[in-house]
């Protein structure tokens, strides 16, 4: 039956692994991603959180996640979505309204926030500016009673950690942005906790030390294995350097999955939509077939994927990758098949945008590989595309199209 | 392409200060040099008395000086008399030496055009002193163009006429007394302010933007308020028939009879020059503190830090920029503060910079206020180089 294989990788040619119907974790990925999926012992639990600064507008609320030993768990979302008041609740900085966080099976409710043994990576860095780099580092150990010679060993070997011999003594000021982030990171993993939260630590900096800090925190993070928290808005940093990421909307967890499940299975209109780009459809549901249903969008009807619980006649989106959609399919070979106008085509290097109106919308995107042969389309060209019903994800409908 | 550097812009900007400088030059730098001169320099017995002061340069100095130098003083004294500029020789004189306001003045009205036998003769006939070498010794010193008598009489120091340095007799030493008065009052009002200020600074720079701008008002309307209202409110509260006295007793944790010297002492110095000089304390301490991101006392806590550690190694450090622009701008003007002494300070609150007034308006000694205020110039001056000395470049310049 054609419908219970659907899944992206038969569809793209992969070797498949079924897809469990309750929508747990589905893949085999790298081996260090299984490591991830198969360690289940919980570092740090967010049980029912809930968190109001004002006693009235709800910051964060039946907030549920598990973070498992080891893992580099990122939060995600827009900002007001509660990420950065779950890691300060985390760190002790602030008191949840009603819920309980356990660190290692252990309620932190009454520990203050010197007393958790967390590493914290702050969004500006917070270097002690009259400290020289070498007397951040020992601040921690010092403050915990380490002898002098112990102290030394630590800061250096931290030192060299994030790539900074030679700079012992200089003060804060004088390094850069890249640099002081290093500091940081180096500060607050030097009295070797097992548990790290970053807030933001790359949002100060320009794209590509971005990219190279990016990496930089991934090959410590593997290096020392510890826990990590990282807090982000930015998508794309989040899917580079995470184990798993929870995206949050409005102070709730709209999905936790590894970067790839994310992007190839959201199971909410929003996170298809925060989590790379995305073509959407609105419509209703016409007929249901197991995993498979018809939506009617305009008139035409398109099948997609089931992801969300639904029944004919209920309101749906409908989610599509551009780099998914097919010009100029053979016929019959997709389920999704129609008309489109290409609108224009925007030139970006190593891909090209085709924008086209089809389907009722003028707003849909294709991406095609610059490559030669593919897509050989003008603007203003009549052309039929075509996309697999596995690639068309059918969520909740997420109503107009929000600001991201 | 032009070469060289053009310099006129530079000019244009520099022309454009030209008022300011103007201003600065006539209401600041010639006062200032004024003052100095005035310090160092007496040209008043001089001018009077040229022929008689140039003939006791010859004189040895223990015997009474010949007929010719009582008849040079007895010409210029005559001339003094009628020009009217005797009563200003006699004040001079009598500075140096006290009575001798009396003996110049009488001798200057009784001489007369042609000598009773000598001049000599007359000059003791009219007084007695004119017969010691002392009163020469003073007429001599007084005549000093150029004289360091102000800064040694500013230190209480003086000239004995064998022109070796002593200490001023005992009932008439003041002035080092009250230089260290002054010096202790000074420190213990920046101690106050920072002790009062410092909390107060933290509480605004780290509350929420409307409150702390709330409370910023409220620390600079003070500031704002004329400073005899603020003087005289003190006066109205810490009197004898005052507000906190009539509270005190009306709680009667005072008898009416004891009620308490709160002003006119050094008591109501201290409480109304703290409070005057407050917000120069928490100004620069606010400035300091909002720069310090919050971040920095969660990072102490979250590296595993005390409130006591974090703040002593983490925010203290960053905030002594602040407190040493502020006590430096407390100390410096707690030294020179004359109103509100003046006006609370009764006799026992009485600091260095009265002691200025005094001379100026009341004894006219200019020259000795002009001494003891270039003293107190020299001292805050050395007070701001150490500062910059020891803050560096790091530190909140003040000046």
């Amino acid at each position: 039956m054609a419908r219970r294989t659907i899944c992206r990788f038969a569809a793209n040619g992969f070797d498949s692994t079924l897809r469990a119907p309750s929508g747990v974790p589905p893949f085999v990925y790298t081996e260090q991603d299984q490591r991830v999926t198969t360690q289940a012992d919980p570092h740090v639990e967010f049980e029912d959180i809930a968190k109001s600064y004002d006693g009235r507008v709800m910051a964060v609320q039946g907030l549920n996640l598990s973070v498992r030993r080891g893992e580099f768990l990122s939060l995600l979302g827009p900002s007001g979505s509660g990420k950065t008041t779950c890691l300060m609740m985390l760190a002790g900085f602030e008191t949840p309204t009603a819920g309980a966080i356990r660190i290692a099976g252990r309620s932190v409710h009454a520990l203050p926030p010197r007393k958790r043994g967390i590493g914290m990576v702050f969004q500006d860095y917070a270097l002690f500016p009259h400290m020289t780099v070498e007397d951040n580092l020992a601040f921690p150990l010092d403050v915990r009673g380490i002898g002098r010679d112990r102290r030394g060993e630590l800061v250096d070997r931290a030192l060299k950690l994030v790539r900074l011999e030679g700079f012992e003594k200089r003060r804060p000021g004088q390094l850069s942005g890249g640099q002081q982030q290093r500091v940081a990171i180096a500060r607050a993993l030097v009295f070797e906790p097992e548990l790290v939260l970053m807030d933001e630590p790359l949002g100060a900096l320009d794209r590509h030390l971005r990219e190279e800090l990016q990496y930089e925190i991934r090959r410590i993070h593997r290096t020392l294995g510890v826990t990590i928290v990282y807090v982000t808005h930015d998508q794309q940093e989040a899917m580079v350097m995470s184990d798993r990421i929870a995206v949050l909307r409005d102070g709730m967890v709209e999905q936790v999955a590894a970067p790839e499940a994310l992007y190839e299975e959201p199971e909410r209109s929003f996170v298809a939509r925060f989590i790379g780009e995305n073509n959407r459809l609105h419509g209703r549901v016409a007929t249901v077939d197991g995993d498979v249903c018809d939506v009617k969008v305009g008139a035409q009807v398109v099948r997609g994927y089931r992801v969300v619980d639904c029944r004919p006649g209920d309101p749906v989106t409908l989610s599509i990758r551009p780099e998914r959609i097919t010009l100029h399919p053979e016929p019959g070979v997709f389920s999704n098949q129609f008309d489109a106008v290409i609108e224009h085509i925007t030139f970006v290097g190593d891909h090209l945008r085709i924008h086209m109106e089809t389907c009722g919308r003028a707003d849909f995107v294709a991406k095609i590989s610059n490559v030669v042969g593919q897509g050989a389309v003008l603007e203003g060209d009549e052309i039929r595309v075509g996309w697999t019903a596995a690639d068309c994800r059918v969520l909740d409908y997420g109503g107009a199209e929000g600001a991201v | 392409m032009r070469r060289g550097r053009d310099w006129r812009p530079q000019l244009r900007a520099a022309g454009l200060a030209l008022p300011l400088v103007a201003f600065v030059g006539v209401t600041f730098v010639a006062p200032l040099a004024t003052m100095f001169s005035r310090s160092v320099y007496d040209a008043v017995v001089a001018d009077a008395l040229p022929e008689t002061l140039a003939l006791l340069e010859g004189w040895d100095g223990e015997s009474v000086p010949g007929e010719e130098v009582f008849a040079a003083a007895a010409r210029e004294l005559m001339r003094a008399q009628e020009e009217r500029v005797i009563g200003q020789v006699a004040g001079r004189v009598n500075r140096v030496q006290g009575g001798m306001r009396s003996i110049v003045a009488v001798t200057g009205r009784r001489l007369a055009a042609a000598p009773d036998g000598s001049w000599r003769e007359t000059f003791v006939g009219i007084d007695p002193a004119w017969g010691e070498a002392g009163t020469w010794h003073a007429l001599r010193t007084a005549g000093e163009r150029y004289t360091s008598r102000h800064y040694l009489a500013a230190v209480d120091l003086r000239r004995l006429p064998d022109g070796s340095i002593a200490r001023q007799e005992e009932d008439r030493r003041i002035y080092l007394r009250l230089f260290a008065r002054t010096f202790l009052v000074s420190l213990s009002i920046t101690g106050l302010c920072l002790l009062f200020g410092y909390p107060l600074a933290h509480f605004i720079a780290h509350a929420p933007p409307r409150r702390a701008g709330l409370l910023l008002a409220l620390v600079l309307v003070p500031f704002w308020t004329s400073l005899l209202v603020r003087t005289t409110s003190w006066i109205v509260l810490l009197q004898g028939q005052g507000v906190i006295n009539d509270i005190l007793v009306a709680l009667r944790l005072v008898s009416d009879d004891g009620r308490l010297a709160l002003i006119y002492n050094m008591t109501g110095t201290f409480v109304a020059m703290t409070h005057v000089l407050l917000p120069f304390m928490v100004l620069p301490l606010y400035s300091v503190m909002r720069g310090i991101p919050r971040s920095h006392m969660d990072a102490a806590a979250s590296l595993g830090a005390g409130p006591a550690q974090g703040f002593l190694r983490v925010y203290w450090p960053q905030t002594l920029p602040g407190v040493g622009a502020g006590s430096l701008l407390v100390f410096i003007l707690a030294i020179g503060y004359y109103i509100t002494p003046a006006l609370v300070g009764g006799s026992t609150g009485q600091l260095i910079s009265n002691m200025v007034a005094y001379h100026m308006q009341t004894s006219l000694n200019w020259g000795l206020a002009s001494a003891l205020g270039a003293i107190i110039l020299a001292c805050v001056i050395g007070l701001y180089l150490l500062y910059e000395r020891l803050a560096g470049t790091e530190g909140v310049r003040v000046a």
